[in-house]
């Protein structure tokens, strides 16, 4: 069994009187597909919020390759190699498909201000090579042509595969995804499951994901958890979750 | 010399005159305006100690050309250049450690607080200088003298002076350095990103804070370019010129679409040939009142400004 990369346990988060996840746990092991389900509102994207440093968790402890990160600013989780995407698409709409990606270079490209001032072969270097990793990560989604229009111009699928690139280009280790098969129809679905599956197999990088659409989560997770109003009900691979008593009560009701 | 009686060619060199005018006053505007509409491009927050630091780079300026023409400097390229080059570094100093001390532990709060503590910074900083420099005007000695003059003396003559055309000069230069920084470099590129949407510039492993104190160095350098440039052409200085000039310079920030910075650079010409068309054609006394009815009308009209968007609330 790989080692584990993320370790979330007894995560709980508070708002006011609203205890909106409670005692929540995971692990996602490296080079493994796990996907976070649950009805709406039950509290999966609050999860996502806390481990990615964007609130800080009530309770519990989050450690990312053994080290805690809890309570820490998204920027420096982000460094340690854990990015996201959003519910609804945080691209930088009025700035070009290929400036998205390199903004996510920025600390890649590592210059200071006064080489970038004076263009210094090495801040042309770097550029140089920001911009190849860009044209890579573009033609794996398969946006290349799309280089240059303003990222607010894409189609919705566009825009989701541009920001799973943009992750992309900054070497996760983990890549965490919210719902990114919403919005997209059947054949950008599938698209999508080849291209999740093909970041694990070749990059070697870890995926959570939450997700409503069952066929794509059922099809590539190697493991599911699965929370009903904050608090965990089940887990296990796909095949255990489908038949779990509970997760159908939770999913169809009382039959 | 060609004598030029015609009345028609008289009125024009006198609008020409006014527009010149203008075009000096104004450009000075735009580059005080920049800090503005960075500033709240990015935190959307209004600077309104951002006066002050245009009246502290003129201090500054002025300090710098006084000390060097006591130590016998003659050069006047040398000096200019030093008066530009201090006053650029001091300002920015103070424009960082103003955001750091003022507004970045009140962060994430109410905007209202960020605000009140920018006018006490506001006060703050005049009193202070006031303190040390005393609350007389300053005066030094014209620095760059001399023009060019078109037309009779004996019906109406339009100048042009060189100290006119250094003010234009330089504020291009800064400009263009501006949009090639803006538009070209990582930082830029950075700053754009945090314009649109912070959080999620934080998440893909920026410093946004190191950002935000960017842009209050950036546009605390380009005030004290305008403080040097406004303040050789007047050739005096008190602690109380960043108030109005800070208004004005927000007037065209507001005008030109707050957060786009080639708004704040089109808004501070307008309002500068506005003004001056005013004085001209109106009364002097009419200026400002003139200015500041246009801020009323582009907020009742425009609130978006000339070359901005209509906001949308950001989540």
């Amino acid at each position: 069994m790989n080692k584990a990369l993320l370790e979330v346990s007894g995560l709980s988060m508070r708002f006011g009187g609203l205890l909106a996840v409670n005692g929540v746990s995971l692990t996602v092991r490296e080079k493994e597909i796990v996907s976070v389900i649950g009805p709406n509102g039950a509290g999966k994207t609050t999860v996502f919020n806390c481990i990615s440093g964007f609130y800080t968790p009530t309770e519990g402890t989050i450690l990312f390759d053994g080290e805690q990160v809890q309570g820490l600013k998204g920027h420096k989780i982000a460094r340690k190699g854990m990015v996201r995407t959003f519910q609804h698409v945080r691209l930088f709409k009025d700035m070009t498909v290929i400036e998205n990606l390199l903004v996510a270079q920025h600390l890649q490209m590592n210059t200071n201000l006064l080489s970038g001032f004076f263009k210094t072969p090495s801040y042309r270097a770097a550029e140089d090579r920001a911009m190849q990793n860009a044209a890579f990560w573009l033609k794996k989604v398969n946006l290349l042509e799309m280089a240059n229009r303003e990222a607010g111009n894409l189609s919705y699928g566009q825009q989701r595969r541009l920001e799973i690139a943009r992750c992309m280009v900054t070497h996760p280790r983990l890549l965490m995804l919210d719902e990114p098969a919403a919005g997209l129809n059947p054949n950008e679905t599938k698209e999508l499951d080849e291209l999740i599956c093909n970041l694990r197999d070749e990059f070697d990088v870890s995926i959570l994901l939450i997700e409503h659409d069952m066929s794509l989560v059922m099809g590539i997770s190697d493991q599911i958890a699965v929370i009903n109003q904050g608090t965990p009900l089940a887990s296990g691979t796909p095949a255990e979750v489908r038949d779990n008593p509970d997760v159908i009560k939770a999913y169809l009701g009382e039959a | 010399m060609l004598r030029v009686t015609n009345p028609m060619q008289e009125q024009f060199l006198y609008f020409v005159q006014q527009l010149l005018n203008g075009l000096t006053i104004g450009s000075t505007y735009a580059l005080i305006a920049i800090g503005y509409t960075m500033v709240y491009g990015i935190i959307g927050m209004i600077n309104f100690a951002h006066g002050e630091v245009y009246m502290i780079g003129t201090y500054i300026a002025f300090i710098v050309i006084a000390g060097l023409t006591y130590m016998g400097l003659e050069s006047m390229p040398m000096i200019f250049m030093a008066a530009l080059l201090v006053s650029m570094v001091v300002a920015a100093t103070y424009g960082f450690s103003i955001e750091r001390v003022a507004y970045r532990p009140l962060r994430g709060r109410t905007r209202l607080l960020a605000l009140i503590s920018a006018i006490g910074m506001s006060i703050f900083l005049q009193n202070f200088v006031r303190l040390f420099q005393g609350s007389r005007d300053i005066a030094i000695p014209t620095l760059i003298s001399g023009g060019w003059t078109f037309g009779d003396a004996s019906t109406f003559e339009a100048s042009l002076s060189y100290m006119q055309v250094i003010i234009w000069v330089v504020t291009l230069i800064t400009m263009a350095a501006l949009t090639l920084f803006i538009t070209r470099s990582k930082w830029g590129r950075a700053c754009r990103a945090c314009a649109q949407d912070l959080g999620m510039t934080n998440l893909l492993g920026i410093n946004t804070n190191n950002i935000i104190a960017l842009t209050f160095v950036v546009g605390a350098a380009l005030a004290a370019v305008a403080g040097l440039l406004l303040g050789l052409y007047y050739g005096v200085v008190n602690p109380y010129i960043g108030f109005i000039a800070g208004l004005k310079a927000f007037t065209a920030a507001v005008l030109g679409g707050i957060g786009s910075i080639p708004g704040a650079m089109l808004g501070g010409i307008l309002l500068g040939i506005t003004e001056a068309m005013t004085s001209a054609y109106f009364s002097s006394e009419y200026k400002d009142v003139v200015a500041f009815s246009l801020l009323v009308l582009v907020l009742l009209f425009r609130p978006w400004g000339l070359l901005g968007k209509p906001e949308v609330e950001k989540i």
